[in-house]
């Protein structure tokens, strides 16, 4: 796996070698790598900033840049149920597992995708929701399916309801014609885990360049102790908080007690 | 004020969850009830994952039920022999409930379960209490005297071998029918989420005759053995009580309560069980209406697991 993204990116470098002599090189910067779930976490606005250095002594592209990131949250399995009418009730007659999506996924761009590269691009480099790859199990095998199958579509339907799954072609700001800023909204109910941020440049409907950044979201202080406590101490943790049960009952009728 | 929930991994409004922590414990207090199947859906409703909820709930009740049982236990209104003969059917009876539970689970049909057991339980409880008490609020209007079940009151239930006696209730019963409805009250609260109050105060009266001033004392003591136990167990199994979301349930249920029980000493005792009978019909209509009519959204998805 680690050999993957090298491997891509010395492959986009021959690629940008070959057809346009010259390569750019992205710069990136998140404001924050590690986001802290405490009490009062109602999610976080991350911003992500970021220049295009153009190779020594050239200067940046007439043509102006592209940009694209995908942010994906920890990946997890899920399951989407379909209901249907048995004997007059409605049960959930069918289902479809979607293994190992991510649980958060954002897709940002400067502008429309499809302004940034045609479609053939885009289902390549899995730019947009529809193009994003969701592995189905389907029976014994594993594949995404087309894109307008139903149980995808409510699987994105309803992962956008919740704001874990979204598109936004107007999130990335070009400062200059080379800085940029992007803001990455993480919602209140962001999973917690490791996010990988991937930036691709684009520069007349063709990636130039890519770089990748990660993040963290942990939860901390009393949230991080209540949490790693059930888990760890189930027992105890149950007893626990058993026990505040009574105390409160206890207190209660004392402090309301009449006779 | 908002405040991040730790194990339901969601933020929610304190005063929300503390509003609906009195008004669910205002009911709990004037009817003896625990107040599960009102604050389970409840907590569904806002966006609590189902899990979360039933598992946080029963220390909420356990909470409530230990308020009132101090209360009862001061006014001499326990049986103890009897709570604790309905406690060791009980026990099993949450066992095997918890059993049936994982497999059901299993099939993805948990939820219809759930459902369904919800919608026949509550509509024909409700159904029976509020004919039983409509039909003695008019006996009263006509002037007829009200039925008396005397303790003494026999049925089929107590030509039954293995009979006890039971003091402070003043009944002699068979253990059989006794050690029935502890299980029947176990198995069914695992499955449903609820302390079961409200089936049981109904069947000790009506199958054992057991008088008015012991009865919800009694079953309070009940409710408090097997929602305390679920809290331990639910904690140690799937690691899904939230301590927070529970502590503020718990102090808006016992402060809701203590004002619930005043009220309830108000009414009399027919007009009482018509308001529970309606309330507890109403939320069986509630199921049925989510399980027969279309649902806005016919696709629903569920975590299956972290891989």
């Amino acid at each position: 796996m680690t050999m993957r993204p090298l491997l891509l990116f010395s492959f986009i470098l021959i690629a940008a070698g070959a057809t346009a002599a010259r390569a750019e090189r992205l710069v990136v910067s998140l404001s924050n790598h590690r986001v802290q779930i405490t009490s009062n976490y109602v999610g976080e606005d991350l911003v992500l900033f970021g220049t295009v250095e153009p190779d020594p002594g050239k200067t940046t592209r007439p043509g102006g840049y592209d940009l694209v990131v995908t942010v994906t949250g920890p990946r997890q399995t899920f399951r989407a149920r379909r209901k249907s009418r048995v004997v007059g009730i409605w049960v959930n007659a069918d289902s479809r597992e979607f293994v190992r999506v991510p649980s958060y996924l954002a897709i940002l761009g400067n502008r429309p995708f499809a302004e940034i590269a045609d479609a053939d691009t885009r289902r390549r480099l899995q730019i947009g929701l529809d193009n994003f790859l969701l592995t189905q199990r389907i029976g014994a095998d594993f594949g995404d399916t087309v894109r307008d199958d139903p149980f995808r579509l409510a699987f994105v339907r309803l992962q956008g309801q919740q704001q874990l799954y979204y598109e936004i072609p107007n999130a990335i700001t070009f400062l200059t014609p080379a800085v940029f800023r992007a803001a990455i909204p993480l919602p209140a109910n962001a999973p917690t885990g490791s996010y990988r941020l991937d930036v691709k440049l684009f520069a007349g409907g063709a990636q130039i360049a890519q770089t990748n950044t990660a993040l963290e979201v942990i939860k901390a202080g009393f949230e991080q102790y209540v949490a790693e406590a059930a888990v760890n101490k189930g027992f105890l943790y149950g007893l626990v908080t058993a026990l505040m049960a009574l105390c409160t009952g206890w207190l209660a009728s004392v402090v309301f007690r009449r006779d | 004020m908002q405040i991040y929930l730790p194990i339901a991994d969601m933020p929610v409004n304190i005063f929300l969850v503390l509003g609906m922590g009195l008004a669910v414990g205002f009911i709990s207090g004037m009817f003896g009830i625990g107040g599960g199947f009102l604050m389970t859906p409840l907590l569904i409703f806002i966006g609590v994952p189902p899990a979360v909820a039933v598992a946080s709930v029963s220390s909420h009740i356990a909470a409530s039920s230990f308020s009132a049982a101090i209360n009862y236990w001061r006014r001499r209104a326990i049986d103890v022999a009897l709570a604790l003969m309905l406690l060791s059917a009980g026990i099993v009876g949450t066992g095997t409930g918890v059993w049936l539970f994982t497999e059901l689970r299993s099939l993805d049909q948990l939820d219809l379960m759930i459902g369904l057991s919800y919608v026949t339980l509550l509509t024909i409880v409700g159904i029976i209490m509020i004919y039983e008490s409509v039909r003695a609020e008019l006996r009263a209007r006509h002037g007829q005297p009200p039925i008396i079940r005397r303790p003494g009151s026999h049925t089929w239930l107590h030509g039954l071998p293995l009979k006890l006696r039971f003091k402070r209730s003043k009944i002699y019963v068979s253990a059989i029918p006794v050690w029935a409805i502890g299980f029947s009250i176990g198995f069914i609260g695992a499955i449903m989420g609820i302390g079961g109050a409200f089936l049981l105060v109904p069947m000790l009266i009506y199958f054992l005759r057991v008088p008015t001033a012991t009865v919800i004392g009694t079953s309070t003591v009940l409710t408090l053995v097997t929602m305390s136990s679920a809290t331990v167990m639910h904690a140690a199994t799937n690691h899904l009580v939230d301590a927070l979301l529970a502590l503020i349930l718990m102090v808006g249920g016992v402060i809701g309560a203590q004002f619930g029980v005043r009220t309830g000493q108000q009414m009399r005792g027919e007009r009482l069980r018509l308001l529970l009978g309606l309330l507890v019909f109403l939320v069986g209509l509630r199921f049925a209406y989510e399980l027969v009519v279309r649902p806005d959204d016919l696709y629903s998805i569920r975590r299956v697991g972290i891989l």
